[in-house]
């Protein structure tokens, strides 16, 4: 498998507090992987290492598309094709709609002055295509404050996919969403393994998570407490082993089992 | 026409009505302060119509409502990224100090004008560093640059003025206080000229988008890769530079400097911002309500003592003016918004 991303060894303190300890984790160049863990296991100080808004301690290695990258920045990480659609901090609320489909990423002139018009034409072509809005009292000058939630992940997954990500980190994506808008968000995550991209699902929900991702990986404590491919447990069987990660910090994965069963043969 | 018939159908499916809704709901913060200033000159019309439909008054408003709209016009985008500068006007003094030394040890009035726009902007600059860099509120930073830069003023002046005469003799006085024709004062179409770019890196150009983002979810700015720490220095380097141009064109205005200079603007200019339009919380403001709100604001003394009132009700009506107008102001905003 080509890989998209390589952690090694990848750690991360802030002063006394070990937030991620010798993580090592991978991404294909066409993979959806699932990051389950409890709160404070790690999964945010993780992405946002990914998308250079942390620094790793120094240590570990950080290899994207087969390239070691010694400082990750922001802009790097986005020129690289890493984004995220965050939950409840993808959009400036007072904001229209056109300046966050291009927040940071404006179209301008070598002098920087905007492009105003084709801002708010290529925002009104996405409102159709992309975002699927239909009503016409929503326009491109609208302020994103009064969106409903799954619209709100509408417009962070169309600016994703506009600015032709290839890795997509969706941080639990579907936290209070409706059925029906968890439904369309869902689809949309099987919609970036369509296009022959990466993503990576974070959430707390194994049942949003399950259905869609080819590889789960736990996090707990800062550490990979295990990781398997999906076709290799049911649901409910991944759902006892993560009662176990909550007491024991490891994941029994078929694989460890399997070298356990090696071990004792010996 | 291509433009207007693409503008048309994104902006309105259903004509008319909807088009006028839309103009208030893009426009509201800028209509609300047309009204206000509307309201506010029909009063004084009303309470002195003699003076107030002659010349002379408006004039006067020119001459001296820059002193402080020169600051409220940068200062609007300091506040719009969520921040509060308040050592402005010790940076009037401290900007002239600078002119005073280097005018005194030169002779020149030119050297002494680029001397005080230099460490207006090095104050400026100062400020955004202490607060992006070290991390200290600006509310608090800029409380105490303010007390630090009126010290600085004090011990190198000795707490006394100098006379600018000499800048008489220069262009320097023509261009920033001179009337055009006659009749219009230079001081005015600076701010015109000031507020116009403003305006235009406000909101033609990327630095403006920042700036929103900023004050509206500095969060997601920098997930989005917005510079977030540059961008607010440079809004108080603008702050900084306008206000020792201000202190530039106040002293030679009355051509003399007083090393008090700049005391009296603090409330004044942050009255006009915040009268604007511009929210307190960050992200919404516009320099065209940032400008209007000036000129309200230069009016009202000259305009209670045209209407034969005391000047005992000044501060008075400052404040019902202030408070009434902004209750309004956002009770329209949640109306439209």
């Amino acid at each position: 498998m080509d890989h998209f991303l390589q952690m090694k060894n990848v750690s991360k303190t802030f002063g006394e507090v070990s937030a991620l300890h010798n993580v090592n984790f991978e991404v294909g160049t066409n993979e959806i992987v699932g990051l389950l863990g409890d709160n404070g296991a790690g999964k945010s100080t993780l992405v946002k290492i990914m998308t250079g808004y942390h620094q790793p301690d120094p240590g570990g290695e950080f290899i994207l598309k087969g390239k070691k990258v010694d400082h990750l920045s922001v802009a790097r990480a986005r020129d690289m094709g890493i984004e995220v659609v965050y939950q409840e901090r993808a959009l400036a609320d007072k904001q229209s709609l056109w300046r966050n489909i291009f927040m940071g990423r404006e179209l301008s002139n070598s002098w920087g002055r905007l492009n105003l018009r084709e801002m708010r034409e290529e925002t009104a072509k996405l409102m159709h295509t992309l975002m699927g809005f239909t009503s016409s009292a929503v326009t491109p000058e609208s302020v994103v404050k009064n969106f409903s939630g799954g619209e709100r992940q509408g417009v962070a997954i169309t600016r994703a996919l506009y600015f032709k990500a290839e890795m997509i980190i969706l941080d639990e994506p579907t936290m209070g969403l409706s059925l029906s808008e968890t439904k369309k968000c869902l689809e949309f995550v099987a919609g970036i393994k369509a296009a022959g991209k990466a993503a990576i699902f974070i959430d707390h929900n194994i049942f949003h998570v399950y259905p869609v991702a080819d590889r789960i990986v736990v996090l707990d404590r800062g550490s990979v407490a295990g990781q398997f491919m999906k076709n290799e447990l049911t649901l409910q069987e991944l759902i006892d082993r993560l009662y176990d990660v909550a007491q024991t910090g490891t994941l029994k994965t078929k694989a460890r089992r399997a070298a356990r069963g090696k071990r004792k043969a010996k | 026409m291509k433009t207007s018939g693409e503008a048309a159908r994104l902006k309105s499916p259903v004509a008319g009505r909807s088009t006028i809704s839309q103009f208030a709901r893009a426009y509201s913060l800028q209509i609300g302060i047309v009204f206000v200033a509307l309201f506010i000159w029909v009063l004084f019309l009303i309470g002195s119509p003699r003076t107030f439909l002659a010349g002379d008054i408006y004039i006067a408003f020119m001459s001296t409502t820059p002193f402080f709209a020169l600051m409220a016009i940068p200062l609007t985008l300091v506040v719009i990224t969520g921040e509060i500068d308040l050592s402005f006007g010790s940076i009037m003094a401290f900007g002239m100090t600078a002119y005073s030394l280097v005018f005194t040890a030169t002779g020149s009035a030119w050297l002494g004008f680029i001397a005080c726009l230099v460490a207006g902007l090095g104050a400026g600059i100062l400020n955004g560093i202490i607060v992006v860099k070290i991390g200290i509120p600006s509310l608090v930073t800029t409380i105490g640059t303010q007390f630090f830069w009126a010290g600085v003023v004090l011990v190198l002046t000795n707490g006394s003025g100098l006379g600018m005469t000499e800048v008489r003799d220069t262009i320097l006085y023509p261009a920033l206080v001179g009337r055009i024709f006659g009749v219009i004062p230079a001081q005015f179409v600076w701010t015109i000229i000031f507020a116009a770019v403003v305006w235009f890196f406000l909101n033609r150009h990327k630095f403006g988008a920042h700036v929103y983002l900023i004050g509206d979810n500095v969060e997601s700015a920098k997930l989005m890769g917005v510079n977030v720490d540059l961008t607010k220095i440079i809004t108080f380097a603008v702050v900084g530079f306008a206000a020792a141009f201000a202190g530039f064109v106040v002293s030679e205005e009355v051509l003399y400097f007083w090393p008090t200079l700049g005391g009296g603007y603090l409330l004044n200019t942050l009255a006009s911002v915040f009268l604007g339009g511009t929210s307190v919380f960050g992200g919404m403001g516009t320099i065209f309500g940032t400008f209007v709100a000036s000129f309200i604001i230069g009016s009202i003394n000259a305009g209670i003592v045209a209407a034969n009132l005391t000047g005992y009700w000044t501060q008075l009506i400052y404040g019902l003016i202030i408070v009434v107008s902004v209750a309004l102001q956002t009770m329209l905003g949640k109306r439209f918004r």
